[in-house]
């Protein structure tokens, strides 16, 4: 569960402000699953202090990949890794994407940078199903397509496919799904999903949404990423029950 | 290793070395024995523990600040009696000397506590926290009271032969007479500091970044402060101290131990290098070989001013 010696292989910006960090961390590579985050260590001095999570975006062979955007000074030092920087991770860590079921269609939501995830999911998710991806975004700046398939997009400024939010989106094609055959994969800003997942639930559909919060550990000890749970009479915590979590199982 | 006595003692307790997980930062082991081998420490002080179990406040409960953090958690601990039930079975085998950290809104509860938990073997000391920031009942409002942790120290001491530690608030004006008052009741020793608290605004929303308000402010930014109390107590009352506050690596142990610490806890650092102990206590050995001390309890308040 522990691999501190990932060594960096590059750094891209693969659209305006949007990064992929390709790392070989073999120990990582063999160990992850879709949807699971590694908390990463972006400096050596206490500035930043704590660790900052990030999905694991893809594996290939012994490199991993995280997709991110500049929020702050943690991930602007990341953004400005070289080839050869040693990077301190704890990974892979938290609870991925239950993608075994008996489902014929994969729905896979996405808004904004909620995109990162899915490169991992999509690639182990069996060629037996449909993967349809529906991206969301603000503007058609915002909308991410790395490693997705079969994408319909929508813009909340039309600049780019479907006027509207992802849900109202997905709402427009739910015609083409059974709530039987169908598996909704999602992860965004938490009022689409909270949106997401009041949607999936009222309209039958089996629906899982990976959740982000600040945290410090990722692996339990600090209490600092809980969420409200469903039928839970402790908070859940995103590092450790999470961060992917059944729709119907927390409030966000 | 080598001939280098780490071994301190703290009161009637004697630890393997002066390293100690604080506690709120190690869970109740079983989390941070997949990162560090929990034998090879001092002691760990479990998270707290309060008679009825507790869920803790809502998010957000942490925020990072300059060098630091601010959490409010709000004490969530899973109450005694799945304390024992749960958690100390796993404990009993850890190999590292166990501290049980208590957490009460009333004079009764702690006294409840620590009898309930006197009769554990496994619980070989108590740290009486009375000084949580982020709670509403309870907490800072005994710990701002010199004559409330006089009482809580007696009431509890009547009721265990094992050792106490009462864990000390820096929100206050003079540490030294709250250590008095633990020392005068029968205190084994205090732990100083429990965090300062902080708070911090998102000036677009204008909202306070964690829910409660105001939180804990612990790490490498409230050391200095750390010390500075830790060493106002060495300087005044005859109690071994242990030193928490922003210690990130070895040379920081040096620093509290030479400021009055008799051992130290790790907090913070815990989130972000789990393996810290076994680091800092190969540094720790590297510093009495290299300094020729041969017993690290010398360091104790070997301050020269």
């Amino acid at each position: 569960m522990i691999d501190k010696n990932g060594i960096v292989e590059k750094v891209e910006e693969i659209q305006l402000g949007i990064f992929i960090l390709k790392v070989n961390a073999p120990q990582i590579a063999a160990e992850a699953k879709p949807g699971q985050f590694c908390n990463i260590k972006v400096s050596d001095s206490t500035f930043p202090l704590l660790r900052r999570p990030f999905s694991i975006c893809d594996v290939e062979g012994e490199v991993i990949s995280f997709q991110f955007n500049i929020v702050g000074e943690g991930t602007k030092i990341l953004s400005n890794l070289k080839k050869g920087d040693i990077l301190d991770m704890l990974g892979p860590l938290g609870v991925g994407f239950d993608y075994s079921g008996d489902f014929d269609n994969a729905l896979i939501i996405a808004g904004g940078i909620g995109a990162a995830p899915f490169p991992f999911l999509i690639k182990n998710i069996s060629d037996a199903k449909n993967i349809t991806s529906f991206v969301g975004g603000r503007s058609k700046k915002d909308i991410i397509k790395y490693k997705l398939e079969n994408i319909i997009t929508s813009t909340d400024d039309g600049s780019e496919g479907f006027c509207g939010n992802v849900v109202q989106l997905l709402d427009s094609e739910i015609n083409n799904y059974e709530s039987s055959t169908t598996k909704i994969f999602a992860c965004g800003p938490n009022p689409m999903l909270r949106a997401l997942s009041k949607y999936s639930i009222e309209k039958g559909f089996d629906c899982e949404i990976s959740t982000e919060s600040v945290m410090a550990c990722g692996f339990g000890i600090c209490q600092g990423c809980n969420v409200e749970g469903t039928n839970s009479d402790r908070f859940l915590l995103v590092c450790k029950d999470g961060p992917v979590f059944k729709a119907e199982d927390v409030i966000l | 290793m080598n001939s280098i006595d780490l071994s301190v003692k703290i009161g009637s307790l004697v630890l393997q070395n002066p390293i100690m997980l604080a506690s709120g930062t190690v869970g109740y082991g079983n989390e941070i024995s997949d990162y560090t081998d929990l034998s090879k420490i001092g002691g760990i002080v479990t998270k707290s523990v309060s008679l009825h179990p507790r869920k803790g406040n809502p998010p957000n409960r942490i925020t990072e600040t300059s060098s630091g953090m601010l959490n409010a958690i709000g004490l969530a601990n899973v109450g005694l009696e799945a304390f024992i039930k749960d958690k100390i079975p796993f404990l009993k085998d850890i190999g590292s000397t166990l501290i049980c950290n208590i957490a009460a809104s009333s004079v009764g509860e702690y006294v409840e506590c620590t009898k309930t938990l006197d009769r554990e073997e496994t619980v070989k000391a108590f740290e009486i926290n009375v000084s949580c920031p982020n709670v509403k009942d309870g907490g800072l409002i005994f710990g701002n009271d010199v004559n409330n942790v006089r009482i809580i120290t007696e009431k509890v001491r009547a009721v265990t032969n094992k050792p106490i530690i009462i864990k000390l608030s820096p929100n206050t004006a003079s540490i030294k007479d709250f250590a008095q008052a633990a020392k005068d009741e029968g205190a084994d020793a205090v732990s100083a500091i429990n965090t300062l608290v902080g708070t911090a605004f998102d000036i677009y929303s204008k909202k306070p970044k964690i829910k409660n308000i105001t939180g804990g402010l612990s790490g490498p930014a409230i050391k200095p402060v750390a010390l500075a109390k830790v060493l106002e107590i060495s300087r005044n009352v005859d109690i071994p101290i242990i030193g928490i506050g922003g210690i990130m690596d070895w040379k920081d142990v040096v620093e509290f131990m030479i400021c009055g610490a008799s051992a130290i806890q790790l907090g913070t650092v815990n989130f972000i290098n789990p393996s810290v102990s076994e680091e800092i206590i190969k540094g720790l050995d590297d510093y009495c070989v290299e300094t020729g001390v041969s017993k690290i309890s010398d360091l104790t308040g070997s301050y020269s001013l």
